[in-house]
């Protein structure tokens, strides 16, 4: 996937992360990012990756990866839908929105779409919380989502921009 | 008392653009700054009041103090910008890095030179991808007018700044935490002493600042520490950027004067409870804070007023309830965030916010004993002081403040079996976020707690 046309391949786009900081160890997380952004994932292909670039050992950078939220040690979709269910959310009906994604998706919470094109999580606070529901989409926030709202995102997602947005 | 803006000032332009920051007297602050010695620019942070605004309420300028003077430090100083605002109701930083994004690049420079540091670290919250994008641009451009890298603005002095993503983690906001993160460990807590002051990152003297309290910097340094001191009242000076969710018909940031009653902010400028509601509680500073009654919101906004009515204005999340919510429902949506967020490191935090979920979903659904009310509480008390970081803290004191202050509404959990909202509550069915790691297979661990009533 690194030798993709046009891209610097991870091993050297991380070492120039890498210069920015001190200790090099630092880059660790940035790698990870960038490594995800290319596989869509973090498969144990793109842990080594990281691991090489940067002369830590692979179960290093997994036990960096494990403690994230962010980082998927797991296929996920292409489209990542993260509803915020904290209270801020929850008091104006993020459980409604929550519904609605699993019944418009077919899926619960927590679940990738057999398709491959969406999973759906619930998350805690987005930081959005004066204009909830807050639902990130490949984050990208949507603010004021109501569960009415939700089949409107579904669709346009299913014709939609690979981004998301 | 209504709004005062400083750093929402001029919201009618577009100040992610230098040029539009620099017409309103942007870096105009760091050029005075140049202009005195390091000291004077820390003295003058000093005097003006102003307290760390990410939760603890620290004051500034002594914090900064703390950094051993240049000559005197075993290693480099450097400065982290703590923008891993994540605590539950807290939207305030994202807005500013989105407005005056060049406001947090000069106060930083500002307090970078003030502790003589060559190197800022931006740690800014992962879910953050547009803050990112803007912030990152802004960068850009303050490097490309020479405000950021060597000799800036002809003062001889340089400094670069790093702007580092999270990934997820509501610990990497504890500072500790963020400096193991920002090193390339897991992000676990260290234990104080050393201080970040002495040994942070990199074992290095560090000063770790909140995004609203580097962006009040130029402000500061623009009216002169003890001109600013006068907004507010004593103890707790100037303005801040609160943000109002909830029940509640206008949420959104709204930045005030310290000491404005909560009253004026929820029902004035937030509209009042919407839908005829009557209000229940108000939580005035993120979700780690103890809660108010709606008898209490009269109480002002400000450090000392919260600590005498048992709360703190923390990260000044100002999370208002409305009389549908259940408190044990709310307590358990609270206790599901911090045992999902504790790193797991300290026994106490680990065991006890899953012991409190535990409870709190038995008596929601009445399956819990009377002792187990007490034993809830004895939870609380055997979390809070014993772990290396606030987050147990965190996890307890609320918890413990829902079961004080709503001792009735828990007893009828037991005495009637149940909730006695039935599936009415406001909070009915709200599910905790997934692991999301192991989604696929453990899609259970997030409980639909409520299904029962």
């Amino acid at each position: 996937m690194s030798a993709e046309a046009g891209l610097v391949p991870l091993f050297e786009a991380v070492q120039a992360i890498a210069e920015q900081y001190p200790v090099r160890r630092s880059a660790v997380m940035p790698a990870l990012h960038l490594a995800q952004e290319r596989h869509g994932w973090l498969p144990p292909e793109a842990i080594r990756e990281v691991a090489d670039a940067l002369d830590l050992t692979p179960a290093y950078v997994q036990s960096i990866a494990s403690f994230y939220d962010m980082y998927h040690l797991e296929p996920v979709g292409r489209h990542e839908i993260a509803v915020c269910t904290n209270i801020s959310c929850a008091l104006v009906g993020a459980q409604d929105v929550v519904e609605a994604f699993e019944g418009e998706l077919g899926i619960s919470a927590g679940e990738t779409s057999e398709d491959g094109e969406f999973s759906l999580s619930t998350f805690e606070c987005l930081g959005g919380c004066g204009w909830g529901t807050v639902v990130a989409v490949n984050w990208r926030y949507r603010e004021r989502v109501s569960a009415a709202d939700v089949p409107g995102i579904v669709g346009e997602l299913r014709g939609g921009t690979a981004d998301g947005t | 008392m209504a709004l005062r803006e400083l750093l929402f000032e001029h919201g009618d332009r577009d100040l992610t653009q230098i040029g539009e920051y620099r017409a309103v007297g942007g870096y105009e602050s760091l050029r005075t700054a140049f202009g005195m010695e390091r000291d004077a620019v820390i003295e003058d942070v000093l005097n003006s009041g102003l307290k760390g605004r990410g939760g603890a309420g620290f004051p500034a300028g002594r914090k900064a103090g703390f950094i051993p003077k240049p000559g005197r430090r075993h290693a480099p100083a450097y400065l982290t910008v703590n923008a891993d605002e994540s605590e539950p109701g807290t939207f305030k930083d994202r807005e500013i890095m989105l407005r005056i994004p060049h406001a947090v690049i000069e106060g930083s420079l500002m307090a970078a030179y003030g502790i003589d540091a060559g190197q800022v670290f931006i740690y800014l919250r992962g879910e953050y991808l547009k803050e990112f994008e803007v912030m990152k641009a802004a960068l850009e451009e303050a490097r490309a007018e020479g405000l950021v890298g060597d000799d800036i603005l002809g003062s001889g002095w340089g400094c670069t700044i790093v702007l580092h993503r999270g990934a997820g983690a509501y610990i990497c906001g504890e500072e500790t935490a963020l400096l193991e993160s920002l090193e390339g460990n897991r992000g676990q807590p260290r234990s104080k002493p050393p201080f970040p002051a002495i040994s942070g990152v990199y074992g290095a003297p560090t000063l770790i600042n909140n995004v609203e309290t580097l962006a009040t910097y130029p402000f500061v340094i623009r009216m002169g520490g003890a001109e600013y001191a006068k907004l507010g009242v004593e103890n707790s000076a100037g303005t801040r950027v609160f943000s109002l969710s909830g029940n509640v018909a206008n949420g959104g940031n709204y930045e005030l004067e310290l000491g404005t009653p909560l009253r004026e902010l929820i029902y004035d400028i937030g509209g009042g409870i919407p839908g005829g509601r009557q209000l229940k509680a108000v939580i005035p500073g993120g979700s780690s804070v103890p809660v108010l009654t709606a008898e209490e919101v009269d109480t002002r906004l400000d450090f000392d007023a919260m600590a005498e009515a048992g709360t703190m204005l923390g990260s000044g999340a100002v999370i208002v309830i409305d009389d549908r919510a259940c408190m044990v429902q709310l307590g358990l949506r609270v206790a599901q965030f911090y045992l999902h967020e504790s790193c797991g490191k300290c026994t106490p935090c680990r065991e006890g916010t899953r012991w409190m979920v535990q409870i709190l979903k038995k008596l929601e659904e009445g399956t819990a004993e009377q002792g187990e009310l007490d034993l809830l509480l004895n939870v609380c008390d055997r979390i809070l002081g014993n772990c290396l970081c606030p987050l147990g803290d965190a996890a307890a004191m609320p918890i413990a403040s829902y079961v004080a202050k709503f001792r009735e509404e828990y007893q009828r959990h037991i005495d009637e079996g149940g909730c006695p909202f039935g599936g009415e509550s406001s909070l009915a069915g709200v599910l905790a976020p997934v692991d999301q790691h192991h989604a696929h297979q453990r899609a259970q661990i997030e409980v639909p707690v409520h299904e029962l009533a």
